[in-house]
């Protein structure tokens, strides 16, 4: 098993204030990982530089070996779907116009759509249930099918790694495991890498493969989400006290707060 | 979706309609009929028995033909900055005239017409051009210098844009005041007018409106992904600084190269690319092209009406375009934020 991302001693500073120190990791290919760590660790930042968004200030970063500055922008774009928090647009689009953004990358700037282009849209829309909804304005929907909109989006952009900045939330606890459900099918069926930040501890347990955490800009904890989650990493990083139980289905580990006087 | 096939054709041919119903309208009225036999008479090779007056045709062919073709070439010009202005500051009320980018032309222009001595008749008609070009670069960055800290809002760009133009509208002023006869003429940048027509303008214009345009739609996609924003736009691949900057100078030439030969028309890029969005929705691949040609459209009524609405009269131009503008500005003002 290879690693998509290789992380060397990466170093990110947003205005003097140092937000990631030296952070080496490795993420592995094929897998689900997920990115936890109380707000303000340093996830989101992490996302933007692995995306080429930020540039570290010190350390670099190799996308399949090679440095990730030597790609680029629409190289980067053909490799790398990245699906921020609440997208919105500022236009009022069809559910079909957004989707079909999803090809920028593989486009000649004034070239129509090919057929083939028409059958990937076709095909992202008929995987989030949207087809019936493509000439919807995708600010007329809710929330949850915004997300799957973006999904679909990304998924248009045939990517093989796919970012998420907790795509998860705002959404109710129905839609949560809708979009997670709909995250595993991808998974599954592209062998895509999935990387995602993720505030909800117990949808990473059931979701993820492998975990880091983060906290204050360093990694404490990072492996096989068996190993990570326990309850005394959990309870020190979080700074707040859990009881750790087995889903009664899945036997996966699951976290419930609890108050101490 | 399919309605959008036709949209370009139909407006294509409401603008040859208006052109010659335009054509017919003014002082002396003219059948259309005899209009469009005038004009075919015009093409080479082509002969008709004519059965209209010398004057017709002095005054269909002299005097109106390229007033009307300026109001065509200009209304395409301001529609189309106004689309990109829009699209590529994601701003709903984005114009060249609210964001002072006009103001700024026209200054650069007076300027030009002030300080230029040359006795050099192709450098001075360079000049023009070039310094009202200048004047619309520095006062958009102006604009952008204030309103960097709230960039976000839409609100704080169009109040820089009202800062800069009421600014720039005193140093107009005031330029006109102090230099005599010599800017006389500078007033009517203040309000727009097309009367000065006449064919070396339009030759002169139609580069600028060409090679824009190509410019600006060779980037629809760009401005369509721009839509999800920056950061979105900048992860399917595009290179979002540069591709702003060259839609940002593209459309503030384009608003520059009609300042210095037709002054201030103010609106036109904000009223015509709203309501062409509402027929042809946002996709800037359609929107671009209907939007220039409805500019044009859109710009001849305006000029027909400030020409003929009260007899023996002319109305600026540009007092017309703010008439139906400025209440549009408000609704959209009001209905947005």
């Amino acid at each position: 098993m290879s690693n998509v991302f290789e992380l060397q001693n990466i170093s990110f500073k947003y205005n003097e204030t140092s937000i990631l120190h030296e952070i080496s990791l490795q993420i592995p290919r094929t897998l689900i990982t997920g990115i936890l760590g109380p707000n303000g660790s340093g996830k989101t930042t992490l996302l933007k530089v692995l995306s080429g968004i930020y540039n570290p200030s010190k350390g670099y970063v190799l996308l399949n070996n090679k440095p990730l500055g030597q790609y680029s922008r629409p190289e980067i774009a053909r490799q790398i779907a990245f699906l921020e928090q609440n997208i919105s647009t500022s236009l009022p689009f069809t559910v079909r116009e957004v989707v079909e953004m999803g090809r920028f990358p593989w486009l000649k700037p004034l070239a129509p759509l090919s057929l083939k282009d028409r059958e990937i849209i076709d095909y992202a829309l008929n995987c989030f249930d949207l087809i019936n909804k493509q000439d919807q304005i995708v600010e007329t929907l809710s929330g949850g099918e915004r997300q799957l909109v973006s999904l679909a989006r990304a998924m248009a952009q045939e990517p093989k790694i796919l970012i998420l900045d907790e795509p998860t939330t705002y959404l109710d606890i129905g839609h949560q495991s809708m979009v997670m459900e709909y995250l595993r099918k991808w998974h599954n069926h592209f062998e895509t890498t999935i990387i995602m930040v993720i505030h909800d501890l117990n949808l990473s347990s059931q979701y993820c493969d492998h975990l880091v955490v983060l906290e204050q800009g360093n990694i404490v904890a990072v492996g096989n989400k068996n190993e990570v989650l326990c309850e005394e990493l959990i309870a020190k990083t979080y700074k707040a006290s859990f009881s750790m139980i087995k889903h009664p289905v899945s036997g996966v580990p699951q976290f419930l707060p609890f108050f101490v006087d | 979706m399919k309605k959008n096939n036709y949209t370009l054709p139909l407006m294509g041919l409401i603008l040859i309609g208006s052109m010659l119903i335009t054509l017919s309208i003014g002082s002396v009225q003219v059948p259309i009929g005899l209009t469009f036999k005038i004009l075919l008479d015009q093409i080479p090779w082509v002969v008709i028995n004519p059965d209209w007056t010398v004057t017709q045709e002095a005054i269909i062919v002299g005097l109106r033909l390229p007033r009307v073709f300026l109001a065509v070439i200009v209304g395409g010009m301001l529609a189309t900055a106004g689309v990109a202005f829009q699209g590529v500051l994601r701003n709903p009320l984005a114009d060249p005239y609210i964001l002072g980018i006009s103001s700024g032309a026209a200054v650069g222009a007076a300027a030009a017409i002030l300080f230029v001595n040359t006795a050099n008749l192709f450098l001075a008609k360079l000049a023009l051009p070039l310094f009202a070009f200048l004047g619309a670069i520095l006062s958009l960055m102006m604009v952008f210098a204030l309103a960097w800290r709230r960039n976000r809002e839409a609100v704080s760009l169009i109040l820089a844009g009202v800062v800069i133009q009421s600014f720039l509208g005193a140093v107009l002023s005031f330029a006109v005041t102090i230099s005599g006869t010599k800017l006389r003429t500078i007033v009517f940048w203040m309000m727009g007018s097309l009367t000065g027509a006449n064919w070396s303008s339009i030759f002169f214009l139609i580069p600028y409106l060409i090679i824009c345009f190509i410019l600006i739609y060779a980037f629809y996609r760009n401005l369509n992904i721009l839509s999800l924003g920056e950061q979105a736009a900048h992860h399917l691949g595009m290179n979002v600084e540069r591709i702003k900057i060259l839609v940002l100078l593209a459309a503030s030439l384009l608003t520059a190269a009609a300042v210095s030969v037709v002054g201030i028309i103010g609106f036109v890029g904000l009223i015509v690319p709203h309501i062409i969005r509402l027929i042809t929705g946002p996709d800037h691949r359609i929107l671009i092209p209907v939007a220039c040609l409805a500019g044009s459209v859109f710009l001849l009524w305006s000029d027909t009406l400030a020409r003929t609405i009260i007899p023996a009269m002319e109305i600026p131009i540009g007092v017309i375009t703010a008439l139906a503008g400025a209440p549009f500005f408000g609704y959209l003002l009001k209905k947005r934020i």
